[in-house]
Parts: C-alpha cells; sequence; structure tokens
C-alpha cells in the first residue's frame, strides 16, 4: 500500500459513470486525506451526488476503483459499507418516517452489533445500542424529542436526525450530502459548527457536498472542483478562490445567482 | 427534562392498562363456554355452548393465520398474494402424516414446523429477489402451484386429489366432536402462544429492522442492514406460524381439501388483516373474529347471498375506517376522546349548575 503522507483514507482512481450516453462522472480521480474536512463543489449536474454514489456504492461505476485505506472497495454490497466505517446522508431527507426519532438511531447503532436475527430478545433490552442511540441524539442535540415520530419532524430536525443515524454508526468517514439543502438560514450555522464538531471530536473524516460556497470555504481543509463529470480543480480554500477555471465555471455563476 | 418525562409517564400508564387488557380477555374467553352454559342453561360440552366454542375455535385458528399475514404484510411491507401456500401444506403433512405415517401428535407437530421451514426458505430466496407487485405475482405462481399438486390424480393415494383428504385420525383426547371443550382450550392456548411468540418478535433486534424495510430498504441497507436476510426470515416465521394454524385446522376440520390451499383462503388473511388493522397483530386478530362472526350471521341472515353483502361491508370500511379497527383507534384515540369531552361538556356543567351553556341547550 503506497503511504503518502496524510495517509489517504478514501481513493478513487479514474471512476466513471455512464448513464446512457451521458457521463455523469468521467474519470475522477480523488483522494482524500484521513482526518479531512474535503468538500466537492461544483455547478447543479457537475456530477457531485453521482461520485457519492460511487464512493458510497450505492452505484457500481461503469469503469475505475475506490479504495478505502488501499483496499479496493469497488462492487462491494451497499449493507457492508457501514460496517466498513463508511457513513452517508442524503440530499433529500431519508429517514424512516414511522418510527421515533430514537428508534431510527437506535436501528443505525444496533446494525453493527452481533444480536442482530436475536428474534427472541426485546430490543429494548438491548442496552448499549440504546446507550450509542443516546449519545448520538445529544451530540446533534435531538435528546429532547426521542419520544417524537421521524416523520413529524421539522426539516431542520430532520437533517440532524440524518447526522444522529451516521453517528450511531460510528463511522471513520461521513459522506454528507447537502447536510443544509432546505434549511432555513438561520439554522446553518448551528448545523455547520455541529458538523466541525463531529470532525474534531471523533478525529473523522468528511467528505461534504454542498452548495453554500460560505460553509464551503470557512470550515474545508480541501476543496475539489467537479465540473461536467470531471474535476477541474483541487486545491485549500484560498487556492480554490484564486482559481480563475473555478471563477469562470462556478463561482462567478453563483455569484451572479445571488447579486 | 420535564417535556420527555410527561409521554413517557402516560405511555407507562398505558402500557399497564393495555397488559390488564389481554389476561382479562383470555380470563373470559376461558369463562366463556361456561357463561354460555349458564345463560343457556344447557350442559357445557352440548347445544347452544357446544356450538359457539366451535365458532370461536375457528376464529382462533384464523387469528393465528390473519396474525402470520400481519407479520409479512404489516411489519416488513411485503405483500403475498400465496399465503395460503402455508397454511395450506401445513394442513396437508398433518392429515398425511396422521393418516399415513402413524407418527404421534407431537411427531407431527415438529414435522409440520420442519416442512414449513423448508418451504418458505426456498420460495422466500427465489419470490425475494423481486419486490412489491412482482414479488406478489411470484408467491401467487408458487400458491397455485400447490394448489394445482394437491390436486393430482397421479398423487390420489397419497392426497385425495380433488376430494381432499378425510377422516384424517386424531388422539381421542383432542377429538373437536367428542372433546369440544378440551379442543377451545388447547385453540385458545395456540393462539395465545402464537400471539405472545409475534408480540415478542416485533418487540426484537430482527423486527424493529423488519419496520426499517417497510419503511425504507435502501436507507436499512445503508445502515448495514443486508436486508434480503431479514426478509428471509420474516417469510420464515410467518409461514411456520401459518403452517401450524393450518395443522390447527386440519386437526379441526378432521380433514385437509384443496380449498385450504386456494387464492380465496389468501385473500381472507389479506381481508382479515386489513379489517383489523395492518401491523398491529391484535387488529388481524379482531378481524379474524369480526370476518368469521359476521360471515355466519350474515349467511343465517341473508343466505347463499351473504358474500355480496360482506363484500359492501368491506368497501364501506375501506372508505370509513381505512386503517382498520385497530389502526384507525390508534389514529384517534385522542381525536375521539376530545371529541367526547366536547360532546359531554354541556351537559356535564349543565347538570352540575344552572349555567349560560345550559341554558342555551
Amino acid at each position: 500500500m503506497p503511504e503518502t503522507s496524510p495517509a489517504t483514507i478514501i481513493e478513487t482512481r479514474n471512476v466513471t459513470k455512464h448513464f446512457g450516453g451521458l457521463r455523469a462522472v468521467d474519470g475522477v480521480s480523488l483522494h482524500v486525506a484521513a482526518g479531512a474536512m474535503h468538500s466537492i463543489i461544483g455547478p447543479n449536474g457537475a456530477g457531485k451526488t453521482t461520485l457519492f454514489n460511487l464512493i458510497s456504492g450505492y452505484l457500481k461505476p461503469t469503469s475505475g476503483q475506490v479504495l478505502l485505506r488501499g483496499r479496493n472497495i469497488t462492487g462491494v454490497p451497499l449493507h457492508r459499507m457501514a460496517h466498513m466505517g463508511i457513513g452517508r446522508s442524503f440530499q433529500i431527507t431519508n429517514v424512516f418516517p414511522e418510527l421515533t426519532v430514537m428508534e431510527n438511531v437506535r436501528l443505525a447503532a444496533q446494525a453493527l452489533g452481533k444480536d442482530n436475527y436475536a428474534f427472541w430478545r426485546a430490543a429494548d433490552s438491548l442496552r448499549r445500542y440504546t446507550q450509542a442511540a443516546e449519545r448520538a441524539l445529544l451530540e446533534v442535540g435531538l435528546d429532547a424529542k426521542a419520544d417524537v415520530t421521524a416523520g413529524v419532524l421539522p426539516h431542520g430536525d430532520k437533517r440532524r436526525l440524518e447526522l444522529a443515524i451516521i453517528l450511531a454508526g460510528d463511522p471513520e468517514v461521513l459522506l454528507l450530502d447537502e447536510p443544509t439543502a432546505g434549511m432555513a438560514s438561520e439554522q446553518v450555522p448551528s448545523l455547520v459548527a455541529m458538523i466541525a464538531r463531529i470532525r474534531t471530536a471523533g478525529n473523522k473524516t468528511i467528505i461534504l457536498v454542498e452548495h453554500n460556497m460560505s460553509i464551503v470555504m470557512n470550515i474545508s481543509d480541501r476543496i475539489s472542483v467537479m465540473h461536467q463529470g470531471r474535476l477541474l480543480a483541487e486545491g485549500n480554500p484560498q487556492e480554490i478562490a484564486a482559481n480563475e477555471s473555478v471563477q469562470k465555471a462556478y463561482l462567478g455563476e453563483f455569484h451572479d445567482e445571488h447579486s | 427534562m420535564t417535556t420527555s418525562t410527561k409521554p413517557i409517564h402516560g405511555a407507562q400508564t398505558r402500557r399497564t392498562a393495555r397488559n390488564w387488557l389481554g389476561p382479562i380477555v383470555v380470563l373470559l374467553l376461558l369463562a366463556f363456554p361456561f357463561i354460555l352454559s349458564l345463560l343457556s342453561g344447557q350442559p357445557v360440552d352440548t347445544g347452544t355452548p357446544k356450538f359457539w366454542q366451535g365458532m370461536l375455535i375457528q376464529v382462533f385458528i384464523l387469528a393465528v393465520f390473519a396474525m402470520s399475514y400481519d407479520l409479512l404484510m404489516g411489519y416488513t411491507g411485503i405483500l403475498s398474494f400465496g399465503h395460503a401456500m402455508f397454511f395450506g401444506a401445513g394442513a396437508y403433512a398433518t392429515g398425511i402424516l396422521l393418516k399415513h405415517s402413524g407418527w404421534g401428535l407431537a411427531a407431527v407437530l415438529l414435522a409440520v414446523v420442519g416442512v414449513a421451514i423448508v418451504q418458505s426458505v426456498l420460495i422466500g430466496v427465489v419470490s425475494l429477489r423481486v419486490r412489491g407487485v412482482y414479488l406478489a405475482m411470484a408467491t401467487l405462481a408458487f400458491a397455485q402451484m400447490f394448489f394445482i399438486l394437491a390436486q393430482a390424480t397421479d398423487l390420489r393415494a397419497i392426497t385425495g386429489a380433488e376430494d381432499g383428504l378425510h377422516g384424517i385420525p386424531v388422539p381421542d383426547w383432542l377429538n373437536p366432536t367428542d372433546q369440544r371443550l378440551t379442543f377451545y382450550f388447547v385453540a385458545l392456548l395456540f393462539m395465545v402462544i402464537m400471539y405472545l411468540i409475534a408480540r415478542r418478535v416485533v418487540d426484537s433486534p430482527p423486527g424493529r429492522v423488519m419496520v426499517a424495510i417497510r419503511e425504507n430498504e435502501a436507507r436499512a441497507q445503508m445502515i448495514g442492514y443486508n436486508t434480503f436476510g431479514y426478509k428471509l426470515m420474516a417469510v420464515t416465521l410467518s409461514g411456520v406460524m401459518a403452517a401450524l394454524a393450518g395443522f390447527m385446522n386440519a386437526l379441526w376440520n378432521l380433514n385437509a381439501t384443496p380449498d385450504v390451499l386456494s387464492v380465496e383462503t389468501t385473500i381472507n388473511a389479506l381481508l382479515m388483516t386489513i379489517i383489523g388493522g395492518v401491523g398491529t397483530l391484535i387488529g388481524p386478530m379482531l378481524g379474524a373474529g369480526v370476518y368469521q362472526l359476521l360471515g355466519y350471521w350474515l349467511n343465517a341472515t341473508f343466505g347463499p347471498r351473504w358474500p355480496l353483502i360482506i363484500g359492501v361491508i368491506y368497501i364501506l370500511l375501506v372508505l370509513f375506517v381505512p386503517y382498520g379497527i385497530v389502526g384507525t383507534w390508534q389514529l384517534r384515540r385522542n381525536d375521539m376522546r376530545a371529541g367526547w369531552a366536547r360532546l359531554i361538556r354541556p351537559l356535564r356543567t349543565g347538570l352540575e349548575a344552572d349555567t349560560p351553556g345550559a341554558t342555551k341547550k
């Protein structure tokens, strides 16, 4: 395993995904350093979510490889991902709507245990999963709403629940797909602070897809810019802000939208 | 903290009430033959008491069958149109073994469980590769295979072909005609045990995963569950439970005919589950009671046209009680209480004093 410093935890080697004639992701080679906050940005349709789907095993690449700590995980079944330390959130809120908040998170903790087929046991009796779920809920500030049915939560709380579900699985790598999507703007800073805290407290690697440029510029160590399925540029926030082709492809467009 | 204490407290009171309700119902059902005997003035093992014991025995058996269907449809979200194949196979296995093998009842019971496990694992492995309507069609195809197999004339010596198996030998102590009261208690015990097992299953770790699969299968996979395994487990548990209901059905009727394997048998399980409330366990049991007793009453009142009327009732139920008896109660319980309080408030205040509210009335 070729060790570079700092250690690469997630690597894609020339991954490509075709949908019919469309090259949604086209030969992307990405290195994500362990412990980094690595953002992937790009205009709509640049292939960010597809790249996420390839890394998290939701889709199989047409060609290329995905590696976790140097090990090829391309084509590994979806349900193995959580066990290998990869947790993923979704752009569109994706919880278990009829279950309580607690149950949503408890299930994620239970998934990593060995009691999953014990149909003669009471689920509530497995205290360690309940405790893990309580910790995750406390971390995202949803502990007071543990008994609420997930489907009736306000949108901002559902986004927090998404995070808690991932945290309960205790992943090393968190793939967060627009965690602030659809949130009221006054709620955004606290969620961003929460993500930063999760990363430092748990020493986790976070890969973030985000539209909100100020968030990305503030919290990222490294930014990869995608454009039309390809990697356009990569660097730290200052480098990206100064990059002319990025400004042309993305930042300019972004500022136009907001002016 | 105060916000979370209150609902938990409420839940505990509710749970205590529910814990009392179950044993009370069981006690009432235990006393039922004797109460009826007192009321009718007939001995407990004859006439009216005996007839109604028979009616309830059928309810108990159907309740277990409906509950097994609820495990699959209500808790795991798997729509099967072939559930009769487990019920029917259980009935046929019981009949064939008791008639031809000379085994004792306990050995037959174990064999029925074994057959059901093999059957449901094989059928599950094949049909769970598809989802939704396609899965329903696959299970229907398997069930029709068993339905046709049971009627095959080549197997007449074993299955009795289209006539089915008749005169299944049952131990004397459990004869449904001569020992009706014993059979009644056995059937009641059977239902209670099956309910406790099903309740434990749905409250167990894999039971919660089953609900997660119903809710959002892709997310269940993403958080680390091999959902195929859990679905297979649900099919197997449900298949064994249905087969045991078939076992009891064969003992009760002393026969196993092709109609236990028919689509109608599956539809009945579906109806009972929907009438009672999907995903509630208690609901399908109530649904079995409603179905059986209503069917009997309509048949007695309207004669052979009764299926037409039960069809109309079914449509009305779906329109006005869309979540079934238990499901609608769980959803509306608070509204109903509030509505009731609103309704009687003017009356109460009117009784307590001559208030403006009362004079307005």
